[in-house]
């Protein structure tokens, strides 16, 4: 239980983090801290049944989203050639207070929602909520396509931590498939990052309306 | 049964694999549909038989309402017999019309949608539950929207496809609708349950039937709901436009069949809006039939006329249920049913004549071609035969069934009263008016593609098609005349469909078929004695012109020095006085620049039919819808942080909306 908590409030301090840095590079590492994090929630939320399906399922979320998203990411980055988020659609202070809001909705929703019996921890199903739309605010708020790509993973890892609190109830091959999902959404968002910069020589995406039909 | 849809879904995904092997992709694809017909018909045939082994396989679906549920009763096997027939058939015409792409273009993704929609036309017609049709329904609309589109570098085509697509879903629409008020009131998905139970409630039934009407009424070609039909049957290859048009229209008509088994007794008004219905189809239909210039357009509103022919005999089997007269039910369902299976056999045929005359020539303009009889002596010996059997001669089938249908409506209306009588009478004018117009429209058809002398470059160096094309024009040839020359046998395998549908005691069942059978066997007698005496005559001539020279000449050269291609009547001239005479209904417009003087130089004539239904009424509703909506364009400004925010709010308030 003690394990869990802590892992969720990094999970929370971590959100706010990115939601008021402006340099790209430590974003990505926020976000691959973040995964790492989370990697260990199954185990530690789940403490009393270790199985082999929840070590399997850690080792496959800490490589993937501590080591290889990273990765892709900073490739992506490198080439690129971005360092630091400008102009975001909404300030970092203003976006810190809007995250810190929505902290607070999301614990209201929390109190009003029915919760299944068996979850690991009372906080889970509030971070779950905060970091969804923390993640959807950081996609909403931000012009580069690299920023876009974080939001995306914050919003998953968001569905994430809730598919893995109640993982005996859902089932783990969910979670499974939605890695897989994220996995080749990321994958191709580094390609298409790398794309946009080549034809257009910058990744902002405001700026590619043009696009429309 | 299992085994064909699996082998079809197999030829899907395998032809898909290997794109680019162009012939042995082709060979894939049309052997698999080939292996599929024939694996599929054995059920079929045993059904027809009169075997009591029904097929039948459930197995559960993991879509709410969902069953996977299939079974072969015998008017599922009716349809489905023509159905697999003319796909191997046409599968097997493909790949010789097909050829022409190879090289040029992967034909794996037109053989992959080929097989799935033969799969999905299948399944619409086993199916027996709701979500399963449903589905079955929509693969076969989006499977042929990509047949359609195969030429889609052309700007037409696109608009075709485009057009077929919202009209198939708008059809789509209102069935869906059908299918859950069905549900709402019975607490099934389950056509079983459905046809057990039936729907109580008068009004209920009456909407549901409309329902039916509009939505199955837009897949057949029903009069106002046809605007997809003659631009997306011209648009497709051709061995899909005989594919379409031959049975994937047929899922319309038994759908509504089907529906009727499930709706209980009809009111009398069911039976006059379907005759209405027919009449304004067949009749409409024939005369734009009449109007065109472009050869698959002509053939695709017969198609709609031909679906006007079989409402017009189920308009008469349902006056029949309500009245209860067993004849009317007998010889109205019966002669639809026939003219299912006859219209598929013969359309088919035109349409792969249509193709190899579009192959040969490369153009379909009626006006640009001519004395394809010598260069194209198969195509044009079937297409004749097709010709004859659409425009309901004896002795081929078109024939039988009209007859049926006639026969029928007489025999109803002479011992009833007023209210049925009226219509049945019309129907009867209208079906003879119907005959006429088609005879004289395939007469300028044939006449002009086939007859007198080639009127440009392209007609003058067409080529007669490859054995693969030649094959299934003969087949569909023969089955024509097959059907004609032992129409009463034909007419007897009717028995075990009516009886399933109609629910009539087997006695009546047969009865009323039997009556049938001495005036036809009169009629075929009739027919072959003309025939006999008609090759004697040859033979005779041959023998007193053997000794003699014969000369031969151009035709209508009427010994002119010079005549020219151009001296020839013309598809408009020739249809001329009847368009005139049908002129407010047909609405065609001219643009004539008269000749002047002693020595013309230039004159000319342009004639265009615009669909009547198109332009009236589609066209001003669609230009109101756009213009709405346009207001909303300024959502749409590719800007994805708003997209997603967008996603985001509507989460949000519907989270906080259950929440509060």
């Amino acid at each position: 239980m003690q394990g869990t908590n802590i892992i969720l409030v990094l999970v929370v301090l971590t959100n706010l983090k990115l939601l008021g840095s402006s340099r790209v590079g430590s974003s990505i590492r926020v976000v691959a801290a973040q995964g790492v994090v989370l990697g260990l929630l199954p185990i530690l939320a789940h403490a009393h049944e270790i199985s082999w399906r929840y070590a399997g399922l850690a080792v496959g979320t800490v490589a993937l989203k501590g080591i290889v998203f990273p990765w892709f990411l900073f490739r992506a980055v490198r080439e690129a050639e971005v360092a630091r988020e400008i102009e975001p659609f909404v300030g970092y202070v203003a976006s810190l207070l809007a995250g810190v809001s929505i902290l607070a909705v999301s614990f209201w929703m929390c109190t009003r929602l029915p919760m299944p019996e068996a979850i690991a921890s009372a906080w889970l199903a509030p971070v779950a909520i905060f970091s969804i739309f923390a993640g959807l605010f950081l996609i909403v708020s931000r012009k580069r396509a690299v920023s876009q790509v974080l939001g995306f993973l914050v919003l998953e890892n968001g569905v994430y931590t809730f598919g893995v609190g109640v993982a005996p109830q859902a089932s783990l091959l969910v979670e499974a498939g939605v890695l897989l999902d994220v996995f080749v959404a990321v994958f191709v968002m580094g390609i298409t990052i790398f794309h946009i910069n080549r034809e257009f020589d910058h990744i902002d995406t405001d700026r590619l309306s043009s696009l429309k039909d | 049964m299992l085994f064909a849809l699996a082998f079809l879904a197999l030829g899907a995904v395998v032809t898909l694999l290997i794109n680019h092997h162009d012939p042995i992709v082709s060979w894939l694809g049309a052997g698999s549909v080939v292996v599929a017909a024939v694996l599929g018909s054995i059920p079929a045939v045993q059904v027809m038989a009169g075997s009591s082994l029904v097929e039948r396989f459930r197995m559960p679906w993991p879509i709410p309402m969902g069953e996977f549920f299939i079974e072969i009763d015998p008017l599922t096997a009716w349809f489905l017999l023509p159905t697999l027939l003319l796909s191997a058939l046409s599968a097997i015409y493909g790949v010789g019309y097909l050829r022409r792409w190879q090289g040029r273009r992967g034909l794996g993704p037109v053989w992959s949608f080929y097989c799935l929609l033969v799969l999905s036309m299948t399944l619409v017609l086993l199916a027996r539950n709701g979500m399963l049709f449903l589905f079955a329904w929509e693969v076969m609309a989006v499977a042929s929207f990509f047949l359609v589109t195969f030429e889609h570098e052309s700007e037409s085509v696109r608009e075709a496809g485009w057009i077929y697509l919202v009209a198939t879903h708008l059809g789509t629409a209102f069935l869906l609708a059908f299918f859950l008020l069905l549900a709402r009131d019975t607490g099934s998905m389950d056509f079983t349950v459905w046809a057990a139970k039936g729907v109580q409630a008068q009004r209920l039934a009456s909407i549901l039937f409309l329902l039916a009407v509009i939505g199955f009424g837009t897949k057949a070609g029903f009069m106002p709901l046809h605007v997809w039909l003659p631009e997306a049957h011209p648009a497709a290859p051709s061995h899909v436009s005989a594919l379409m048009s031959g049975v994937m229209i047929k899922t319309g008509i038994y759908g509504l069949l089907r529906t009727f088994t499930f709706l209980g007794a009809p009111p009398l008004w069911w039976g006059w809006g379907l005759i209405a219905i027919g009449l304004t189809s067949g009749v409409l239909g024939v005369l734009f039939a009449l109007a065109q210039h472009d050869l698959k357009r002509l053939l695709a509103y017969h198609s709609v006329e031909n679906i006007g022919i079989i409402t017009l005999g189920l308009g008469a089997g349902l006056l029949g249920v309500s009245t209860g007269s067993p004849v009317l039910i007998v010889l109205g369902f019966g002669g639809g049913l026939l003219h299912v299976v006859n219209h598929a056999l013969f359309k088919g045929l035109l349409f792969l004549g249509a193709g190899a005359v579009l192959h040969g020539a490369g153009t379909r303009e009626i006006d640009h071609l001519g004395g394809l009889l010598k260069r194209m002596p198969w195509t044009a010996a079937t297409f004749l035969i097709g010709a004859v059997a659409i425009s309901g001669l004896p002795p081929l089938n078109g024939f039988v069934s009209e007859f049926l249908i006639f026969l029928g409506a007489f025999k109803g209306g002479i011992s009833a009263g007023g209210a049925i009588a009226v219509p049945l009478f019309a129907l009867i004018a209208g079906l003879a008016l119907i005959g006429g117009l088609a005879a004289a429209c395939f007469t300028k058809a044939f006449g002009i593609v086939f007859l007198g002398e080639p009127r440009s470059e392209h007609a003058s160096h067409a080529h007669e098609a490859d054995w693969t094309m030649r094959l299934p024009m003969l087949i569909l040839a023969v089955g024509c005349i097959l059907i004609g020359l032992f129409a009463p046998v034909v007419v007897g395998s009717l028995k075990t469909v009516l009886e399933n549908i109609t629910k009539l005691q087997p006695a009546t069942v047969s009865g009323n078929l039997a009556a049938t059978t001495s005036p036809l066997s009169f009629i075929v007698l009739g027919a072959a004695l003309f025939l006999t005496l008609l090759a004697v005559l040859i033979l005779l001539r041959r023998h007193l012109l053997a000794r003699r020279r014969v000369e031969a000449d151009i035709t209508w050269g009427c010994g002119y020095a010079q005549p020219t291609a151009r001296m020839q009547y013309t598809a408009s001239s020739f249809a001329q006085p009847l368009t005139d005479l049908f002129g407010p209904l047909l609405g065609t417009k001219k643009k004539i620049s008269p000749p002047h003087g002693l020595f013309p130089e230039e004159a000319a004539l342009k004639t265009t039919t615009p669909d009547i239904s198109h332009e009236q009424m589609y066209r001003p509703v669609f230009e109101r819808i756009n213009e709405w909506l346009s207001r909303l364009h300024w959502v749409q400004h590719g800007k994805v942080q708003l997209y997603v925010l967008y996603i985001a709010v509507t989460l949000i308030v519907l989270l906080v909306w259950k929440l509060r």
